[in-house]
């Protein structure tokens, strides 16, 4: 056990030796470096796979012969992320005043609306992505993001489009409360029918659904409770001004973002408290990974699937409920069948391994990569937009394709067959049932 | 050794990062020799030996077979060379037959690319015959016993031409019946010339089949000794370094007052059959009550039921004369029943949890572990270092998942966090299941300690010597009823007889 190498070797791989010298209360400096580092090796995989998922949908570009660079270097402007590059001197109205202020970057760019979108779009997407992640770590594929966020949102058009002359603060609060409310009511119900009955989450959660869009279309179809004034036109009355969500930044006629991306932001701050700084998340981790264990504990099996798949579907319901107060005000039918949003979550989570971190960078990328390559955005001399909304669904499924395949996990397992015997010898299960970072839950 | 030896390992060492795991091992096998390889978890018997198998190179060592120096590069390679390895976990396909699994990657064949099942059962069964290994060709993996698996096993290595056979702690699955007839496969096998390299950690099997025992240490060969005349003492002494106290020293039981009674207790199992009929027994304070008898004969049901795991059909439970019958496995916690569950992967612990988080496994809902439903982490790794340290847990720290500790280790774990708890009633279910020595007589000693500190402890096994080593009374079951009540002094013989329902073993 000696030599320079030996002792690198040691840092690397602290985790998997069998007995380190200390008899092991104190933390030694190398289980401390590992430790620290844990979350990061956890990115290698999604890095791994957006790397070659990008190469893939480069490869597609190169047989329409047109230009990969180009391609990506367009769709990077479309989707506002150049903003934060071009730094000069402007002004900026301090939101929500008259008063304005020095700023490096102009707010009224071109690159300040598309970022604008994208933002919007990864308010949407970071909740879903939550949705499937907190059902994820309870041990559980909540397939029904879509659902819970469409019936998150009809519950905004419905509270948004009555109480017309309440107090705009309460009026907001009650719309946004009721869709949260009523996503994760949808999702319960696959939650008590798994904890009851046994019931699989994947196949209720896909029928919820199918019910959830019927519904809808039934609401807001013609002749339909939720329809607007004009008989012979599928879509909703817009919500009262005071069920919306003061926008920001940029105008709120031209979809300005509006302050539900901070809500987002502060919901993957909770989601990460939950998960990690308390008793309910505790329990909901020791359901997902050992159901009987956590019995054995004291643990209520049936009690934490209902309340994980309740919270996460109260994630999905808040995501309808902030596009609804935020921007998008009422709810066409037509728009009800072609809304995806709730599968992006999906692809979300997987990318981001189910972390808080994980899920808001990837959030991101999705949102940049279907703002970027929206019709609206790109230049039709460099792709045709037509195809680039294709491109984007490519980038999509080979992400899940490839954290299908674990890149991360493949990495680590290649490494480790090199060094194979000192699992054997400690008795370790060998294969990992998951990555480090899945469960520091960065 | 006369002759030549048949193998030889001369040399070998073999580094993982961090870890020495074979320094300069040297090991020999003659023709016809059960060679036994003795060592604790971690020894290094498993690197050795997957090392023999072409699944690791080694750093430095020669490996050689008949004198001529061999060079094994992979498993193919091995077997080629005639050496065949049981593992511990079988590689068998559990929807294909018998005779499926032991032909595969060299089945006979029809017509260049049609498996000749006809010709593949009759070498089964003419293998079978000759080495007294009785399976039905025809059966599938997952409908015989695990004693039959394991036959398999044995038979597909020596369908591939097997000379040296190397067996991975083949009882660790088996039971005491089943254990005796691999012994008289050994045997036979042993008679026709093969050669047996057997790793184990239990002493007493070791002593009974090998000819020589080789006993392995922190990865260095401490001595080779023949078989004959070795004593299990002086095996325990080479193997942890130090004096083992194979027998457990205990007091004269302090009895007082019943802290568990079961009265007429009859559970139903997953199934709907009854498998727990009409039990009624006590556990006073202060002494260790052990529940003898062969494995599925109801004692998983009626654990589960004191636990609050199972509800009863029908009966009472009671822990100090308060009745916790058919409550939830939280309010069997706080009655004070603690429970060394007798599988620690599936049950005892979370895997992929941190050490600190399995020792706060139950009481993560209270102070000092939280308050106010928010976890105080800080409190909760003090609490497990101290645990750590208080039961001597190694192989990492607070923060290490539970996965990557040794079997001991682990089930130290699960020992600390249910001794924590201060338990009125202490059901101990196989505590040592998978154990070696020296980890054995840790959990021997925590058992007596409880005892002696006025709790009462019920000990469920299927090891009869740690039944008699420990129990002050023991009580035997046989198919889900009591049949029989004896005190520690009575024999396996008596203890055996009672436990297959009075009939006498066919053996």
């Amino acid at each position: 056990m000696s030599g320079d190498d030996d002792r690198r070797e040691l840092a690397k791989s602290q985790d998997e030796v069998p007995q380190p010298p200390t008899p092991g209360t104190v933390p030694t400096p190398q289980s401390h470096f590992a430790s620290r580092f844990a979350g990061l090796k956890g990115a290698i995989g999604p890095i791994l796979t957006t790397i070659i998922a990008f190469f893939a949908g480069g490869l597609v570009v190169l047989v329409t012969g047109k230009n990969p660079f180009k391609v990506y270097n367009a769709v990077f402007n479309g989707t506002g992320i150049n903003w934060f590059f071009h730094v000069g001197h402007h002004s900026a109205r301090i939101p929500f005043s008259t008063h304005k202020m020095w700023f490096p970057w102009d707010t009224a760019s071109i690159a300040a609306g598309n970022l604008q979108q994208t933002l919007l779009l990864t308010t949407a997407i970071v909740l879903t992505g939550l949705a499937v992640a907190f059902a994820f770590r309870c041990g559980m594929f909540n397939i029904g993001g879509q659902g819970q966020y469409l019936v998150g949102s009809y519950f905004a058009v419905w509270l948004g489009t009555s109480f017309v002359h309440l107090n705009p603060w309460i009026h907001v609060t009650i719309t946004v409360v009721a869709g949260a409310l009523a996503g994760a009511a949808l999702a319960g119900i696959a939650g008590i029918l798994k904890a009851t009955v046994g019931a699989h989450e994947v196949i209720s959660t896909i029928m919820l659904n199918w019910i959830a869009v019927w519904v809808g279309e039934y609401l807001f179809g013609e002749q339909g409770p939720l329809q607007g004034p004009q008989p012979s036109v599928p879509i909703s009355n817009s919500i009262a001004d005071g069920a919306k969500l003061p926008v920001f930044w940029g105008l709120a006629l031209l979809q300005g973002l509006s302050i539900g991306i901070f809500i987002a932001l502060a919901m993957l701050v909770v989601y990460w408290i939950i998960i990690n700084r308390t008793t309910l998340g505790f329990e909901v981790r020791a359901v997902g990974f050992n159901p009987e264990a956590a019995r054995y504990g004291g643990i209520s099996v049936a009690r934490n699937y209902f309340l994980a798949m309740a919270i996460a579907g109260g994630f999905a319901g808040l995501a309808g409920a902030l596009d609804i107060a935020g921007w998008e005000y009422n709810i066409g039918q037509n728009d009800i069948p072609v809304n995806q949003i709730g599968f992006i979550g999906i692809a979300a989570a997987l990318l981001g391994r189910n972390t808080a971190v994980g899920v808001g960078f990837a959030s991101l990328l999705f949102a940049a990569l279907i703002n970027g390559t929206s019709g609206r955005q790109l230049d039709p001399s460099i792709f045709r937009p037509d195809l680039a909304g294709n491109l984007t669904t490519i980038i999509q499924g080979l992400v899940i394709l490839f954290v299908g395949l674990n890149l991360g996990g493949l990495w680590m397992t290649f490494r480790r067959r090199r060094h194979k015997g000192r699992i054997d010898e400690a008795g370790i299960p060998q294969a990992p049932a998951l990555p480090d970072a899945e469960r520091e839950g960065l | 050794m006369a002759e030549a030896p048949l193998l030889e390992l001369r040399g070998i060492t073999k580094r993982f990062p961090g870890v020495l795991a074979n320094d300069d091992v040297s090991f020999d096998l003659a023709r016809g020799e059960v060679h036994a390889l003795l060592g604790e978890n971690g020894a290094g018997k498993s690197t050795l030996m997957n090392i023999l198998y072409g699944l690791y190179t080694p750093d430095e060592g020669r490996i050689l077979l008949d004198g001529k120096p061999i060079d094994l590069g992979s498993t193919k390679a091995a077997i080629e060379q005639g050496i065949g390895m049981v593992h511990q976990h079988f590689m068998l396909i559990p929807v294909m037959t018998v005779a499926e699994n032991i032909v595969l990657a060299t089945e006979p064949r029809r017509a260049g690319v049609l498996l000749d099942y006809d010709a593949a059962r009759n070498r089964v069964r003419e293998l079978s015959e000759r080495y007294g290994l009785a399976v039905d060709p025809d059966a599938r993996i997952d409908r015989i016993t695990v004693g039959q698996q394991q036959r398999v096993e044995i038979l597909k290595a020596l369908y591939r031409g097997a000379e040296i056979l190397i067996l991975d702690e083949p009882t660790a699955v088996l039971t005491p019946q089943e254990a005796k007839e691999l012994f008289e496969i050994i045997r036979s096998l042993e008679s026709q010339g093969k050669s047996i390299i057997f790793i184990s950690h239990k002493l007493n099997e070791v002593l009974e089949i090998a000819d020589r025992v080789t006993v392995l240490r922190r990865g260095v060969v401490v001595d080779t000794i023949s078989a004959e005349g070795a004593t299990e003492e002086g095996l325990a002494r080479m193997m942890v370094g130090r004096e083992v106290l194979l027998r457990v020293d205990k007091k004269e039981a302090q009895l007082g007052g019943p802290l568990l009674q079961v009265d007429h207790v009859s559970v139903v199992d997953d199934r709907g059959l009854e498998t727990v009929r009409d039990v009624t027994f006590d556990v006073h304070a202060g002494e260790i009550v052990g529940l003898a008898g062969v494995d599925a004969n109801g004692q998983s049901e009626l654990i589960d039921a004191i636990a609050g795991l199972r509800h009863v059909a029908s009966g009472r439970i009671l822990v100090e004369g308060h009745e916790i019958t058919n409550v939830s496995a939280r309010d069997a916690l706080e009655a004070g029943v603690g429970h060394i569950p007798e599988d620690r992967h599936r049950r005892g612990l979370v895997l992929p949890f941190s050490l600190t988080e399995n020792l706060a496994l139950h009481g993560y809902r209270y102070q000092p572990n939280s308050k106010s439903g928010f976890l105080s982490l800080r409190k909760m790794g003090e609490r497990a270092r101290r645990l750590l340290q208080e039961f001597d847990v190694r192989g990492g720290d607070s923060q290490t998942r539970a996965a990557s500790l040794s079997g001991g280790n682990q089930q130290k774990c699960v020992i600390a966090r249910e001794l924590s708890t201060n338990p009125k009633v202490l059901i101990a279910a196989q505590p040592t299941r998978g154990l070696d020595v020296g980890a054995i007589e840790f959990v021997h000693r925590r058992l007596v300690e409880q005892r002696d500190s006025g709790r009462a402890v019920f000990l469920v096994s299927l090891e009869l010597e740690e039944i008699l080593s420990l129990s002050d009374r023991i009580l035997v079951i046989y198919e889900g009823r009591i049949v029989g009540e004896f005190p520690p002094t009575a024999t396996e013989e008596e203890l055996g007889f009672a436990m297959t329902g009075g009939r006498r073993e066919a053996a």
